[in-house]
């Protein structure tokens, strides 16, 4: 099952304003890219060499920005009542 | 605007059990959630285990929405060529109080936070506290957008991504080695099949624990647990070993979906929803300052939980951290002093309760289970080994001794496994 797909079997309720942001500046010289493997939504994607990163998909586990060791990442959760919202969990 | 007695942040085990003892207590309580409804934003495993939760709600299986009892522990060694398990099965308990109650948190949490309400204090959904309000030295409430809400204490129920805990610079940044990530699908079954194919009857419900192939060998593990109509399935593992290894949970669990094992025991079956989230397993040395002048931390804010390899349990030390919590503040409510010193009664109370003393008990655990072996070798030892045993092949048996020493021969010496096997006693 691809990730698209269980994505959207999940209740979004998504925010106008992004609630995480990534200053790709950063994301240059990192060589490892951790947030490739930490993100279980697969919000960042490699594109040729540079960070992509949508925040529709996310989970607002934080796993991100703890993954990320060089604070390219701005990270808050969306505003109250938006993003996820779990009908089981 | 009015004034609060205490502001509680967060309405999951933590926040509603605090919430519930002060409401009850008289006292005026304002608890804000960021989810749009409670259990919006909430996933775990999993089950409740222990008394706790009937404490805070007497008999409260006849009427909140239980999926099914723990009756049947299951834990599996999986490698690539079979599987290990061992199958505990309780008729005590599936007797009242019980010992475990499988949940799904979306709808268990909405039924904790309307007894809250009941109880006398007001819930704000869809509200996320962005800040602390903080005049010296002291919490005077908090902060959405521009408004302020003021109260004599607040209490941080958060979660395990503890970003207020950390604005009120009681923890540092957590590092990916503190840190484990779950992921879990719920599956679409229908009742009777459920039941059939766990061998469960009426309200019985399995809880099931896979040690090995389930995460390539990396410390975690994979679960599985029988609600009415589906099963939770999902994959534990730590951060830094994801990042070292470049491997994701995400694709952890679609190779855990396909296993031989697995795939029987899904088969059939329409995923309805995915869903991740964080677990603070570091234990003790995890643990944030816990208050300071008018405000609490609880729940997994404070990492208070237990992981063991064998058990992982959260919301039983969040409902008896929240209960703390009220405790102390009903105190620090009849002195009117909301500082630091008379707060520190909450300490005091987890100390000489479960929480801490389990914590300390299984101190040595989260090291210990950064082990590669248990994950990697240990299972496929034991399932060549069970594979050794009940192979017939035609020719002359060895004796079973003999047999375990060839298995082990080349891939881990006794004194290693004897070490392994102390340190295992000294942790878990
Ligand atoms: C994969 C997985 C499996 C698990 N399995 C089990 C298990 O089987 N048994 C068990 O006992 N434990 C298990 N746990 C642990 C358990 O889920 C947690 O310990 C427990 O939920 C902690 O309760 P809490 O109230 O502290 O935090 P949470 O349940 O996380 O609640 C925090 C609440 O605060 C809200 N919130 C956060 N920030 C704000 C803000 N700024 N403003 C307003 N609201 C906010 C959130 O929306 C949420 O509702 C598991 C955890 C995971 C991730
Ligand atoms: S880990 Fe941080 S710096 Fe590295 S690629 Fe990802 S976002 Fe950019
Ligand atoms: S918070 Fe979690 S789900 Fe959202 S982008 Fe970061 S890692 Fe992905």
């Amino acid at each position: 099952m691809k990730v698209e797909e269980k994505l959207a079997l999940n209740k979004f309720d998504v925010d106008k304003e992004v609630h995480i942001t990534v200053n790709e500046e950063g994301c240059r010289d990192c060589e490892l890219k951790p947030c490739l493997y930490a993100c279980p939504a697969d919000c960042f994607v490699l594109r040729e060499d540079h960070i992509t990163f949508s925040y529709e998909g996310c989970l607002e586990c934080g796993s991100c920005q703890i993954a990320c060791a060089k604070g390219a990442i701005s990270w808050t959760y969306p505003r109250g009542g938006f993003g996820v919202c779990y009908q089981y969990g | 605007m009015d004034r609060f007695d205490a502001i509680v942040v967060g309405a999951g085990p933590a926040g509603c059990a605090s919430a519930l003892v002060m409401a009850k207590a008289g006292l005026k309580v304002l608890v804000f959630e960021r989810g749009k409804y409670v259990g919006a934003k909430n996933m775990w495993g999993g089950a409740f285990f222990g008394p706790q939760i009937n404490y805070l709600f007497p008999n409260f299986w006849e009427e909140a929405p239980v999926e099914r009892l723990v009756t049947r522990h299951v834990i599996s060694f999986l490698t690539g060529k079979g599987s290990v398990s061992v199958d505990f099965k309780s008729t005590d308990f599936g007797i009242p109080p019980y010992n475990g109650f499988i949940l799904l948190r979306a709808k268990f949490d909405l039924w904790m936070a309307k007894q809250v309400e009941k109880a006398g204090a007001i819930l704000a959904t869809g509200l996320k506290v962005d800040d602390l309000l903080v005049e010296g030295e002291k919490v005077k409430g908090v902060k959405i957008g521009k408004e302020e809400f003021h109260s004599d204490v607040v209490i941080l129920a958060e979660g395990a991504n503890s970003l207020l805990t950390q604005k009120a610079g009681l923890r540092k940044e957590f590092s990916s080695e503190d840190i484990k990530q779950g992921v879990k699908e719920v599956i679409q079954l229908s009742r009777k099949t459920i039941e059939e194919r766990f061998n469960l009857k009426g309200n019985e419900g399995v809880a099931m624990e896979f040690v090995g192939l389930c995460t390539r060998g990396l410390p975690g593990g994979g679960f599985l647990y029988t609600n009415k109509e589906s099963l939770s399935l999902g994959v534990v593992a730590q951060l830094s070993d994801l990042i070292k290894n470049r491997v994701k949970t995400l694709d952890l669990l679609e190779e855990f979906k396909t296993h031989p094992e697995i795939g029987k025991l899904i088969e059939g079956g329409q995923t309805v929803e995915y869903s991740a989230h964080l677990i603070p397993v570091a234990g003790l040395g995890m643990i944030p300052r816990l208050y300071r002048d008018g405000l609490l931390v609880t729940g997994d804010a404070g990492a208070l939980l237990l992981g063991t390899g064998l058990i992982l349990e959260g919301a039983n030390f969040a409902i008896a951290s929240g209960m703390a919590a009220a405790e102390t503040v009903k105190m620090a409510k009849e002195r009117e002093d909301f500082s630091q010193r008379t707060l520190s009664h909450y300490q005091q109370i987890l100390k000489e309760s479960f929480v801490l003393q389990d914590l300390e008990t299984f101190k040595k655990a989260p090291k210990f289970l950064k082990n590669a072996r248990i994950y990697h070798l240990y299972p496929e030892l034991i399932v060549e080994m069970a594979e050794k045993i009940f192979r017939n092949n035609g020719e002359p048996r060895k004796g079973t001794f003999r047999m375990v020493r060839e298995v082990l021969k080349g891939r881990i010496s006794i004194w290693q496994l004897f070490s392994d096997v102390m340190k295992a006693r000294k942790a878990i």
